[in-house]
């Protein structure tokens, strides 16, 4: 650096970088009279705040820094120097086709992104034709990253079909499982990438404007979402966007749900069939795709459907934006190719949980995911293998929790959840949330106070199933464990969507892997299958 | 008077608001947003001015301004500590660190307290999962909440 020339740094002004005080770091150095770019967040939570320098036109890394480590930072002597920061094992390791982008650029700035390869993917697609479009999507493989993996090009073909003068382009930014920040991250990283995609997808149904609905709890994301689209709208052009803002109701992140939501009425769950893509937004066909879906479609036309599903493992094509979170030493985001193994994400890149005890459980896949004890830590990151272990992979969020969690407590609060945040339309989660909690409380009772219970499975269940008044349910664990059973059987099979229907996941396989925790009386796992 | 004067006002605001960006019914929660972010809060007397203004019944503007957790009915207090009560704060120590909260904020979680000082309000997530516990306090993103956190917080609130 010579003296006199002004230093360029880049801060993230990622929602997670300013909460850990990225805000007060960029002004300082702004105040020591350094350029200051706001990028989005690279995605390595533990060196955040994360400062770069620009030195020769390469950039040097220093994280976790202070407002006060300025001077020690532009003299290159800091403690946190970290070098090239794209070259840290957490970082090289990495596929990044969906999150190129994020972390390098200024979010905003439209030549940036155009400099980093942004726009070639819907120049490619406007030099198609609709169909030749669909089929790339198709051929790439790409399933919906919102946790349902339904084939993307199947999705968009339908809607392509659909005779209609009205279509839209919907985008489900409504990402409330806990342990998940990838759409988020993307949104106020590297928004262009979604506007592209959802342009891409218009071009290829036929759709005219699109929305994305962001939840209301991303207060970055919404900002950064709406100055980009109107920054972008002549590159768009005809193609137009609008930006939604939900309510906090985590069921809107269910598609019918957030389509009626979008309509301005409370956002209840619709009955499938119609499927959305013939009749959805304002009874129109309409595309409703996750943001990580839309978002590897400027990939997939750029570089084309063939590097896209080269990378992958079995039916689960391309890159999985993975999120480590929870009580993780390394959490943050990690795009990898599907086929990646539970006990490599967690272990070696995530280096184990950040209190340095001994993993117990991870829940894979939000609230409604199954949580898994390391002994399952073989399991390959991959749609069918996750559903044949009794689980999912939802949004590719992993929450680690140390031999501290207490999981009866955890299969509560997953019932707790539920009823919380039940829409109300059908009855096994509306009232059967409600049931699950009221039981978890006499299992946790029991087992706190009863060490032996002699009672039969059969009679104890339909005693309970049976009594009404609440002085003759049986409250000993074994009786109480066969009605969870009983109630987790009825919401699966019997809720209207994957609220209801998929609560039983953590609570079933808290009660099959973690049984000690239940009074040790509940039956052994009755098949892992 | 001052009643009057408040829906005279409400009234001005809704109608503004349709003339921008139009009547029809999704236009609904977009106008709630709106109404919240001026007002603090959606009071029961504005629904049938909601109503009127879009066309809908007053039933089903107060299904929806009560279906959602974001809206509220009441006014908060003056400042708004929301906590997040999710399974990745949990894993971070989330359970204790809401208790101690609500402890030093004097006041319960999903309540506002006696002075109208603080609000404390549950979140079910803020997507900032690997660094938890976290808030927003005031819609400022706060993580990695520990006692001293806690502690500046009940100092910022207090003002």
């Amino acid at each position: 650096m010579k003296p006199g020339q002004k230093s360029k740094i880049y801060v993230s002004r990622d929602m997670a970088s300013v909460a850990l005080g990225a805000d007060e770091v960029a002004q300082a150095f702004a105040a020591a009279g350094c350029e200051v770019v706001r990028t989005g967040s690279r995605g390595l939570f533990s060196i955040e705040p994360l400062v770069e320098v620009e030195q020769d036109g390469a950039r040097v890394g220093f994280g976790p820094v202070g407002p006060h480590d300025v001077a020690a930072v532009l003299d290159g002597s800091h403690g946190a120097r970290l070098g090239d920061v794209a070259a840290l094992p957490f970082l090289a390791g990495q596929q990044r086709f969906t999150f190129a982008r994020c972390g390098v650029i200024d979010p905003l700035d439209p030549e940036d992104y155009a400099a980093h390869g942004g726009w070639r993917g819907l120049d490619a697609a406007r030099g198609m034709a609709p169909q030749a479009v669909v089929d790339a999507v198709k051929a790439s493989g790409l399933r919906g990253r919102g946790g349902a993996g339904f084939p993307t090009g199947i999705k968009w073909q339908t809607v392509l079909d659909a005779a209609s003068d009205a279509k839209f382009i919907v985008c489900n930014a409504d990402e409330g499982d806990s342990g998940t920040f990838a759409d988020r991250m993307l949104m106020e990283g590297d928004p262009y990438c979604l506007i592209e995609g959802m342009a891409i997808a218009g071009h290829a149904v036929g759709a005219g404007h699109g929305y994305v609905y962001i939840r209301s709890e991303y207060p970055f994301a919404i900002a950064t979402m709406r100055e980009a689209i109107e920054r972008s709208a002549e590159r768009i052009a005809p193609f137009t966007l609008e930006v939604r803002v939900g309510a906090g109701a985590y069921v809107c992140g269910e598609e019918t749900a957030l389509l009626d939501s979008i309509e301005g009425k409370r956002g209840q769950v619709r009955a499938k069939p119609p499927l959305p893509a013939l009749a959805g937004l304002f009874g129109q066909p309409t595309v409703i795709n996750n943001v990580l879906s839309l978002a590897a479609v400027p990939f997939i036309l750029a570089e084309g459907a063939e590097a896209y599903a080269a990378v992958g493992f079995g039916r689960s094509r391309g890159t999985m934006p993975v999120q480590l979170a929870g009580n993780v030493k390394h959490g943050g985001l990690y795009e990898i190719g599907f086929g990646i193994t539970l006990g490599e994400l967690v272990n070696d890149i995530g280096g184990g949980t950040a209190s340095g005890r001994p993993v117990r459980a991870v829940q894979v896949g939000g609230p409604l995911g199954a949580y898994f004890p390391p002994a399952m830590f073989d399991l390959p990151f991959d749609y069918e293998a996750f559903a044949q272990a009794g689980g999912l992979i939802g949004h590719a969020g992993i929450t680690v929790f140390d031999d501290r969690v207490d999981m009866a407590h955890m299969a509560r609060f997953a019932m707790e959840f539920c009823s919380v945040e039940s829409c109300g339309k059908c009855t096994p989660c509306r009232i059967g949330s409600t049931r699950g909690v009221e039981i978890m409380d006499r299992i946790i009772a029991a087992r706190d106070t009863q060490p032996v219970v002699a009672e039969g499975v059969e009679g104890g269940l339909a005693r309970a199933l049976h009594s009404r008044s609440p002085a003759r349910i049986d409250a000993g664990l074994e009786a109480q464990t066969a009605l969870l059973r009983d109630l987790c059987d009825t919401m699966k099979y019997g809720s209207l969507c994957a609220l209801g229907g998929f609560t039983p996941y953590p609570v079933l396989s808290a009660l099959d892997h973690f049984s000690e925790d239940f009074g040790a009386l509940a039956p052994a796992k009755e098949a892992a299958e | 008077m001052q009643s009057h004067e408040a829906s005279v006002d409400m009234k001005r605001l809704i109608e503004d608001w349709v003339h921008l960006h139009g009547r029809t019914r999704d236009q609904l929660l977009p106008l709630l947003h709106a109404i919240q972010e001026e007002v603090g809060f959606i009071d029961d007397a504005a629904v049938p001015l909601i109503a009127q203004a879009l066309n809908l019944s007053r039933a089903d503007v107060h299904g929806v301004v009560t279906f959602y957790h974001d809206f509220r009915r009441m006014p908060a207090g003056r400042h708004v500590v929301k906590l997040c009560r999710a399974e990745s704060c949990q894993a971070r120590g989330g359970a204790a660190i809401e208790v101690a909260a609500a402890q030093r904020l004097g006041v319960p979680m999903g309540a506002t307290r006696r002075d109208g000082q603080v609000t404390l309000e549950p979140v079910y997530c803020l997507g900032l999962c690997a660094v938890g516990p976290n808030a927003l306090v005031d819609g400022r993103p706060v993580a990695r909440i520990d006692a001293a956190a806690i502690e500046r917080i009940a100092q910022e609130v207090a003002a």
